[in-house]
């Protein structure tokens, strides 16, 4: 591969996160590089989710802090971390149900929209180019991912594994420097899950794209990161290359024995 | 002519973003422009104008603004009534406190005070939703009822509580017969349309639906739901308060708080949940089918229940038509929450495939 790895651009310091009795994430620190690919994984409730919730400002942890390009955040806050580049996709698809999936993308412009609501009332000349500016970005992307097809269909209709595709189409959309992926392969049959697989290794590369990414199918995080963080019960219990973290006896008793 | 799209193909993104992209629909619009424009008023009659065609045309205008903010933000909204009466008060103290003020500048004026008042009210939005936002709306509603019965300065001091307009007029034209009233609550209606197709393909509309479909996705790709709620607050009461003053000056003439009262909030409501929640055209179909129903109604259930040798009272007839309302609701909420727009453009679907569905 001829990317480079750089240096680190996301940092979090001993994130604590916890809702009511449960402690959702303990004391989690780890850094994401530059256009790397960083895998988190762990079993179901570990806290994989709460994380990127916490990175993009979903959730605000009670403790810890989040170093974005060397800018010291106590926590983030969705507004503020989509300005900062950082797109994300949910473990459930989260696409706007009674929107095609061309405006679905079409949001993900929204922040590089600047036309008032006057000129968009009017359509004025200003409006009318930056909407045809955008959807031939957002074509781009649809011709990226192969989904010309279902450009003028309802979301909603779409099979499941679509959803997920058109779900990274509307993140990608917004051009993000670091992307948030949880789960996209889930529930994905093994040809969906290797044009997955393929897609993000090609917005990695050819964008330059940092990609942050929760799976749980080995084989795919095995192949696909450079570096994997291992949660277990809101505690971090492994980090490391794919091999040293395989090799990690703790990670395979809590984590590879128990599941595979 | 076949209803069809195939072999129109779109060579620029300008052309597939047009608002009506299919040939036959442009057709039709322009023809239905025309017939409105030119074919109506040489037709109708002035029951036609002052019991149909006008209030179906203000209605519609108001029921737009109600379904960019229900159906379109998904917020929901008892008050609409009130935001009529913010635009029609508005309108009324603009044209007689200012001198010289034109009949349109009034209405519009009427329309950004209800705008800005649609705005604080929309502030709970912020906070909650579902029941909870229902009744601070409602809120809205007990409020501004009591403000234009009881603040007396609103009313201009008018001892019956009712006020009144005339000689109406727009750039020299008057307007004061009912066709005049009909042309211009038609003009004012096609731009309004206009505007809300525009608002709604473009960014705006879909920040929007955005916030009504999946508001934690929306944030997370930057949009923010203070902006595009109180957006949609805004220029829903823009649109709600130039068609109350229109029904004030152009329908009633003379008005008292009564007119804008919770029942229009619901009526408005309804309309937009039978005519189609999210589409432009079910407000047309909603208004025209509230407008036309009781009329309807009147004429034949006298007439049906003469042929079975029943005699039907006026007061039957209401009675029916609440109850008729109240079961075409419960039908549309469970089976075509879409309502009557959805159905036409299932239709068209299949006429788009006809004869030969593949
Ligand atoms: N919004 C929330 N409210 C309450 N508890 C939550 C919430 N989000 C996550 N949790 C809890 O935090 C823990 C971690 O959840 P999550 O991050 O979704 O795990 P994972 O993605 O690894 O499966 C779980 O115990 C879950 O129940
Ligand atoms: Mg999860």
């Amino acid at each position: 591969m001829a990317r480079l790895i750089g240096e680190v651009i996301l940092d979090l310091q001993n994130v604590s996160l916890s809702f009511g009795g449960v402690n959702a994430l303990v004391d989690i620190s780890f850094d994401v590089r530059e256009h790397e690919v960083r895998a988190i994984i762990g079993p179901n409730g570990a806290g994989k989710s709460s994380m990127l919730n916490v990175i993009n400002g979903v959730y605000r942890p009670q403790a810890g802090e989040i170093i974005l390009r060397g800018e010291h955040f106590r926590q983030m806050n969705p507004y503020k971390a989509a300005c900062a580049g950082i797109a994300r996709t949910f473990q459930n698809i989260a696409l706007f149900k009674g929107m095609s999936v061309l405006d679905n993308i079409m949001t993900g412009r929204n922040l590089k929209m600047k036309a008032n609501i006057f000129q968009q009332a009017f359509w004025m000349g200003a409006a009318q180019r930056e909407e045809l500016e955008h959807r031939a970005k957002v074509e781009e992307i649809i011709d990226f991912l192969e989904i010309q097809h279902i450009r003028k269909t309802p979301v909603g209709r779409l099979p499941y594994g679509l959803q997920k595709r058109v779900d990274l189409a509307r993140a990608l959309a917004m051009e993000p420097q670091i992307l948030l992926l949880d789960e996209p392969m889930a529930g994905m049959n093994i040809e969906e899950k290797q044009d997955m697989s393929r897609f993000i290794l090609d917005v990695n590369d050819q964008m330059g794209t940092t990609i942050v990414l929760i799976e749980h199918d080995m084989g795919v995080v095995m192949d696909v990161s450079d570096r994997v963080v291992v949660l277990d019960y809101g505690k971090k219990i492994g980090d490391g290359s794919p091999d040293e973290v395989r090799g990690n006896p703790e990670v395979i008793s809590a984590y590879l024995g128990a599941s595979h | 002519m076949i209803y069809r799209e195939n072999g129109q193909f779109k060579t620029s993104y300008a052309a597939d973003q047009q608002i009506f992209p299919i040939l036959q629909d442009r057709w039709a619009i322009l023809g239905i422009l025309v017939f409105a424009f030119v074919a109506v008023p040489l037709l109708a009659d002035e029951y036609m104008f002052r019991a149909i065609l006008i209030p179906f045309l203000i209605l519609s205008l108001a029921a737009l603004g109600v379904n960019l903010l229900v159906g379109y933000c998904g917020q929901i909204t008892l008050g609409a009534g009130a935001f009529m009466a913010v635009g029609a008060y508005a309108a009324y103290n603009f044209f007689i406190r200012v001198d010289g003020m034109p009949l349109i500048g009034a209405l519009l004026l009427g329309g950004f005070t209800s705008a800005a008042v649609g705005v604080v009210f929309g502030v709970p939005s912020l906070r909650v939703r579902g029941l909870y936002l229902a009744v601070a709306t409602l809120a809205a509603q007990f409020f501004w009822d009591w403000a234009f019965l009881r603040i007396k300065w609103f009313t201009n001091y008018s001892s019956s509580g009712s006020v009144s307009v005339s000689n109406l007029s727009l750039f020299g034209f008057p307007v004061e017969s009912p066709t005049e009233k009909y042309l211009f609550c038609l003009a004012v209606l096609v731009v309004f349309a206009l505007l809300a197709k525009n608002m709604t393909r473009g960014a705006i509309g879909r920040q929007w639906m955005a916030i009504r479909d999946m508001d934690v996705a929306a944030e997370v790709i930057g949009i923010r739901p203070m902006y595009a709620k109180l957006s949609a607050f805004a220029v829903s009461s823009f649109f709600l308060g130039v068609a109350g003053g229109l029904w004030g000056f152009v329908h009633l003439g003379a008005w008292e708080p009564a007119a804008f009262s919770l029942d229009r909030s619901f009526q408005l409501l309804f309309m937009v949940i039978i005519g189609g929640l999210g589409s432009i055209m079910g407000s047309f179909f909603g208004a025209a089918f509230i407008v036309i129903l009781p009329i309807f109604l009147n004429q034949m259930l006298p007439w049906l229940g003469d042929l079975v040798g029943v005699s039907i009272s006026t007061a039957g007839v209401s009675h029916a038509e609440i109850m008729i309302f109240g079961a075409l609701i419960v039908f549309f909420l469970i089976v075509e929450p879409h309502g009557i727009a959805r159905l036409w453009s299932t239709a068209k679907e299949k006429l788009r495939l006809w004869p030969f569905p593949h």
